[in-house]
């Protein structure tokens, strides 16, 4: 990938310092970090801060650089997404804590993002309401705001098959978010929706116009309107300048750009809620309109590609419910002969990732780790023999299975199929 | 149709269900109730206090008729929304060659995308074997495809090529006209597999 890509640009910091130095110094010293613009292999523009000079030996005997419009990721520090062609998954064992940042927050997309004005968005409700109307983007800021964090997770986040899987690879589509915009309730307030509404079609403003049916009553007990993400306006990616906000539901629901709200009686059967985003479950079933995201844990730190040193070992990771808080969540450092409780990071959010730590002592014998998140609904994530059992089959969309790791004798650590 | 239509009535009662389970827990006598016990940390408190709210804001603008018809593209099951026109299988084919052979295949499995096209050989999730719904392919296509040019096609074109889609799963005869009225009568091989979600939660694996 690397190799792929073409520096364009390069821009030294515009700055306006406030003691009298001359432009030919910085270049000589202090301004270590340039905003390089860079194209992918993908052939997208991208803006990374590269180290442009030498480090200096003695960082107190060089002026640094002055104060700036925009921070920049210390450029030691290079956590990246994984762009396939038609998403791009998180560095989940590259952060800490519970929220993602923005950049790095999962993309799934169906026609590319799309580019839109701000100043021309409009959403418009109609269909079972007493009036239809239309809302620019300042008419939504306008109503009451509401704030709350959430993790989003792709239905089909799970990737298995090689040993040297990271946790990027096999579960990057999730990543959480403090999102803020208009409670959904309070905008079919303002419309007025037909009581006997039941249903409602949330429709994009992209290349594929992506549309998914709704129950009713999700509208009415936790879904949103979003414009913000973790304090700024919603990354493009994300469905700048707004996307519906379902909690726990699946990725594809959440609709970005959102375009267009039709409130109706019955579900409109588009392609994603039929062909693609349902199982295959017992008995040669098709699972559908499976919204939830059931409780799942990975641990992030140790995983592949690291490779740790004998001694005292902070396991970590995430685990999380589209059903609500996750109460508890098991590790074991035994193949799963004996399950120790993690510590859970509080607060506890419902339907939000949750960190959870336990402190191992790793004697350097080769062994397997694993974790299972328990919701409160008292639902135990599934080993992947379990969960192949009861679905009769080894995938697709809503799979949760348990991540086991194996740590060799030298450290190294590396994915357990199959088990 | 029929079996589809009870499966509406039977989707109806449970999220009418719902709404009337809501509307009950929502009665201003256990409004503050839901708004405490949310308080006290059993729940994220989602529920703003509206008791003081304005009937309306009166925020946004009237949407007109001539906004909703030209934005409004959506196809319930039942052929709401279809427009008129109409389609056959081999001016689909003709269609079919011209735009979608480079992603799907000239013969709709062979593709390097996604698999259109039942063969006895694959287990491919094609509309054929997989999808539900004959008037999803018409929603479809006129939504997002061709994938490099989305929008671009008429909907007499649409009608063909969902026409040449249908034909070539085995679904329809070779001169049969697809079109608004006919299209949600055509009854899919896969519809009989899907079931609505079971999972609750708890300790049974699903």
């Amino acid at each position: 990938m690397e190799k792929k890509r073409k520096i364009l640009d390069i821009q030294i910091p515009d700055i306006m310092p406030p003691v009298k130095i001359s432009r030919r110094k910085l270049l000589g010293g202090a301004a270590a970090i340039g905003l390089v613009l860079m194209q992918d292999s993908f052939g997208k523009a991208i803006q990374e801060a590269k180290p442009l000079f030498e480090v200096p030996k003695d960082p107190t005997k060089v002026l640094g650089v002055p104060p700036g419009v925009l921070g920049s990721r210390s450029p030691f520090e290079q956590p990246q997404k994984l762009p396939s062609l038609t998403s791009s998954r998180t560095p989940l064992q590259d952060l800490f804590g519970t929220i993602t940042p923005a950049d790095l927050h999962f993309e799934r997309n169906h026609g590319g993002v799309p580019a839109i004005d701000p100043n021309k968005y409009e959403l418009v409700i109609h269909g079972m309401v007493e009036k239809a109307m239309r809302f620019t983007l300042h008419d939504l800021k306008r109503f009451p705001s509401f704030t709350r964090t959430c993790f989003i997770e792709c239905s089909g986040n799970f990737r298995s098959g090689a040993t040297n899987l990271s946790p990027q690879e096999i579960c990057g589509l999730t990543s959480q978010s403090e999102w803020t915009g208009v409670m959904l309730s309070t905008l079919f307030r303002e419309v007025g929706v037909n009581p006997k509404a039941t249903w409602f079609l949330a429709e994009g403003n992209d290349a594929a116009v992506m549309a998914r049916s709704i129950p009713m009553s999700k509208a009415y007990e936790d879904a949103m309107l979003v414009y913000a993400q973790n304090g700024e306006a919603l990354r493009p990616e994300q469905g700048y300048p707004i996307r519906l906000l379902l909690p726990g539901w699946e990725g594809n629901t959440q609709i970005k750009w959102i375009r267009r709200i039709e409130i109706a009686d019955q579900p409109f059967m588009t392609r994603e809620e039929t062909s693609k985003y349902t199982e295959n479950i017992a008995g040669g079933r098709i699972r559908q309109f499976s919204f939830v995201m059931d409780a799942r844990s990975i641990i992030t730190f140790p995983s592949y590609p690291i490779q740790i040193e004998k001694g005292w070992v902070e396991i970590r990771g995430i685990a999380w419910s589209g059903r609500g808080k996750i109460t508890q969540v098991e590790v074991s450092t035994d193949e799963g002969k004996n399950w120790e409780e993690a510590v859970l990071q509080e607060p506890v959010l419902s339907k939000a990732h949750t960190a959870f730590r336990l402190l191992w002592y790793w004697d350097g014998r080769q062994t397997i780790i694993k974790s299972r998140a328990i919701d409160e609904t008292g639902y135990y994530q599934p080993s992947y023999q379990e969960l192949t059992l009861a679905r009769e089959s080894k995938g697709g969309y809503h799979f949760n299975p348990i991540t086991a790791w194996e740590i060799k004798k030298d450290g190294s650590i590396w994915l357990i199929n199959d088990i | 149709m029929q079996g589809s239509m009870g499966k509406f009535n039977n989707l109806r009662n449970i999220f009418f269900g719902l709404i009337l389970m809501f509307v009950i827990a929502c009665q201003p006598a256990n409004k503050k109730n839901k708004a405490k016990q949310e308080l006290e940390g059993s729940d994220v408190p989602v529920h703003p206090n509206d008791e003081e709210w304005p009937t309306h804001f009166g925020f946004g603008n009237k949407a007109d008729e001539l906004l909703i018809k030209r934005l409004n593209i959506s196809i319930a099951p039942d052929g709401t929304g279809l427009p008129a026109g109409k389609g056959f299988a081999d001016q689909g084919a003709i269609i079919y060659k011209a735009k979608c052979v480079t992603c799907h295949g000239p013969k709709g499995w062979d593709g390097p995308f996604d698999k259109l096209v039942s063969n006895d050989s694959s287990k491919a999730k094609t509309i054929g074997s997989y999808w539900p719904y004959a008037t999803t392919v018409f929603d479809y296509i006129r939504r997002a495809m061709p994938y490099n040019a989305p929008g671009s096609l008429s909907d007499e074109e649409v009608y063909q090529l969902t026409a040449f889609l249908l034909y070539a799963n085995g679904i329809v005869k070779i001169n049969e006209e697809i079109n608004a009225k006919t299209l949600p009568k055509i009854e899919m091989p896969a519809k009989k597999f899907f079931v609505i979600d079971d999972r609750r939660g708890g300790r049974e694996i699903h």
